[in-house]
């Protein structure tokens, strides 16, 4: 199987502080798998990590075989790897049809294009169109993103994500804050919109984790202690004491 | 709205309403042109055309301001570098030009001044947008200081303290156009200035343009959908030094004269100024201010000696009260003038200008009357204000004045959020009540 994205020994400290002591993960493509782990474990700063905000302190990371290690965030994202952020990241004064489009542009390569004119380019409208119908946005559209729910702004933010037809998704607890209904609803987009493509999602609701992942990867003070199915997850007992029994009550 | 459209009939509606769009904008622009084009016959006053033409640089170079700033949400404070590097370069242009060391009819003068403000923008740029904000905004004044610090050092070119003159009746023609009346040269002015206003709004409506604005929102996010902020910020900053340049070629061909003020920390606060009090949220914002600020720079200039004073309490006035600018001010009512409710503004809005002139006649006297005792006029016992003789040295005008201010003041307190109130009712959704 392919492998979409390969951790090899990563670590990561801040200044004296280690934070990640030694990753090594592989996610093979087409699958769709969760981090969990306690609060402090790292999870986010993984992501940051494997998306090139924050440098590594060693260790390699690869893209679908391409050596990242060391690339900016622009860079790794147009080798095909998008992500969405824990606190909402979005455009705030620009129309939510903009918010899309903004991620669209460069994937049909319109690029730094100063002799095109946005909205005579059909493609992008196009896109930008199916997936705001994905995300229920239509409606919205002509609304600066500033003003929707945060229901809603947590939907753009993962429309922003994969409006740029990324074959990776990182998505950073896509539905933290949501009340159940809402949250039933993010993962049946997510199961859309990621339908076919490789997942890694930062989750702490195990009903969320359990219902989407092939596998689940475990990180506890920034260590991965386990890295498996969700039933052997659910089963090891290494996991269950990190989260004192956490995840077989929740499901 | 929420059903939606069937995906067939979408693309063909969105190509009809682009076109009709695209048509629209076109009749838009050739309105404009013709308005200008017709300016010079229907102001019929002598000093209109000298106006109009410094309004029309101050146009350009707004726009370009409002690249960085409103769009690409860069706070410049040394932006008349490239205006007044354009300048010169455009001066030097002629000069060889009237030589005979080149081609370049006057026209074309101003493309110098463009090339000038982009080559140097490209240079100072490139370390300038590696960040936005506090950092912009403190390069762009040491960019400001250097090239101060470079107009006493490089003589030759910046002609030091008299600076450098030009003479554009000496330089070639084209079509055998002379540019020797103020209205042609006004003439040349507008051309550039629908020119430039109209590839300025195009670039606004482009791939990078849009990006631009992702990039002042936030640049965090821009970087995780494959741009680089640093980028996108170094062509807008790199587009606005251009134009900028092209503002500095017209000012050359205009006065015929380039000083070291021309690229100083004052050019730069001025159009600071202007394009904030016309708004930077919207393109026509930096229009209207250029408008409004150059009309009461020569106005107010002719009436007093402290009008900077007034542009001053002006600019605060409006990032105070009104930070969305003119522009913005005028877009509050779109939902009320498409309503058909703007009649029911004009009585709230006209208490509001009564007490503002009260309150503004009181601070105006206070301000001509200090101004008067603290100068070298003050040998005379009277002053004419507002076509009365009053003496400041007594009691009673200034008792007048300040009652006035006072009366204003609190006039304004009580009318004003009337007519917010007013205008909120109106812009109300739905039928009227």
């Amino acid at each position: 199987m392919m492998r979409a994205l390969e951790l090899q020994d990563v670590h990561k400290a801040f200044g004296p502080t280690p934070i990640i002591r030694g990753v090594s993960l592989t996610i093979e493509a087409g699958t769709r798998q969760a981090l969990i782990g306690p609060n402090g474990a790292g999870k986010s700063t993984l992501f940051n990590l494997i998306t090139g905000k924050y440098p590594v302190s060693s260790g390699h990371i690869r893209l679908k075989g391409a050596e990242v290690t060391g690339r900016r965030p622009n860079e790794i994202n147009r080798l095909g790897l998008s992500r969405s952020f824990q606190v909402t990241n979005i455009f705030p004064q620009l129309s939510v049809f903009e918010n899309v489009r903004c991620s669209v542009l460069w994937a049909l390569g319109y690029r730094y294009s100063f002799w095109h004119r946005v909205n005579r380019a059909r493609d992008v409208q196009e896109r930008t169109e199916t997936v705001l119908e994905q995300l229920n946005l239509m409606a919205r559209r002509h609304v600066p993103a500033g003003v929707l729910s945060y229901a809603e702004q947590r939907a753009l933010e993962i429309g922003i994500t994969i409006a740029g037809g990324a074959d990776v998704i990182l998505l950073d607890e896509p539905t933290s804050g949501m009340s159940r209904s809402e949250t039933e609803h993010v993962v049946q987009l997510i199961r859309e919109v990621t339908a076919g493509k490789t997942l890694l999602m930062v989750e702490h609701d195990m009903g969320v984790v359990f219902d989407l992942a092939d596998r689940i990867a475990v990180l506890v003070y920034g260590e991965i202690i386990a890295h498996d199915t969700p039933e052997r997850i659910r089963a090891n007992a290494a996991v269950q004491e990190a989260y004192l029994g956490v995840p077989q009550g929740a499901v | 709205m929420s059903t939606p459209t069937p995906a067939a009939a979408r693309p063909l509606a969105i190509d009809q309403a682009s076109r009709s769009g695209g048509l629209r904008a076109f009749g838009l622009w050739l309105g404009v042109a013709l308005l200008l084009v017709v300016l010079p016959f229907v102001i019929r006053t002598p000093v209109a055309v000298p106006i109009m033409s410094q309004m029309g640089i101050a146009i350009v170079f707004a726009l370009s301001f409002n690249m960085l700033l409103g769009q690409g949400g860069m706070l410049s404070f040394g932006h008349a570098v490239y205006f007044g590097v354009g300048g010169f370069i455009a001066a030097h242009a002629l000069n060889l030009a009237a030589a005979r060391g080149v081609y370049l009819p006057v026209p074309l003068v101003p493309l110098a001044g463009g090339l000038g403000g982009l080559v140097f923008a490209m240079i100072f740029g490139a370390f300038s947008t590696i960040r936005s904000g506090t950092v912009f905004a403190m390069i762009s004044l040491g960019v400001g200081e250097l090239m101060a610090a470079s107009s006493l050092i490089f003589d030759r070119f910046f002609g030091g303290e008299e600076g450098i003159t030009t003479n554009r009746a000496k330089a070639p023609l084209l079509f055998g156009l002379t540019f020797t009346k103020d209205r042609e040269v006004y003439y040349l002015i507008a051309f550039w200035v629908v020119v430039t206003a109209a590839a300025m709004y195009a670039f606004s409506r482009t791939p990078i343009g849009r990006i631009a604005n992702a990039v002042r929102d936030n640049p965090e996010r821009a970087e995780f959908v494959g741009y680089s902020p640093r980028w996108v910020r170094y062509v807008s900053f790199c587009a606005a030094g251009l134009f900028a340049g092209i503002a500095g070629g017209l000012f050359a061909v205009n006065y015929e004269i380039l000083t070291a003020e021309n690229m100083g920390l004052n050019a730069s606060g001025a159009v600071l100024l202007m394009t904030y009090i016309g708004g930077i949220g919207y393109f026509l914002g930096p229009i209207m201010g250029a408008v409004v600020f150059t009309f009461l720079q020569s106005m107010l200039s002719d009436y007093t000696g402290i009008w900077l004073l007034y542009l001053g309490i002006l600019f605060l006035a409006t990032v105070l009260f009104v930070p969305a600018g003119l522009a913005g001010l005028l877009m509050l009512h779109a939902p009320a003038w498409r309503a058909g409710r703007l009649p029911r503004l004009i009585g709230p809005y006209l208490l509001v200008a009564v007490f503002g002139v009260v309150a503004a006649v009181g601070v105006v006297g206070a301000f001509e009357m200090t101004h008067f005792l603290a100068s070298a006029e003050s040998t005379r016992a009277t002053k004419r204000l507002f076509g009365v003789a009053v003496a400041p040295r007594t009691a009673a005008p200034w008792l007048a004045f300040i009652a006035l201010t006072a009366v204003g003041a609190l006039g304004l307190r009580w009318a004003a959020p009337r007519a917010t109130a007013a205008l909120a009712e109106a812009n109300r959704p739905g039928p009227s009540r």
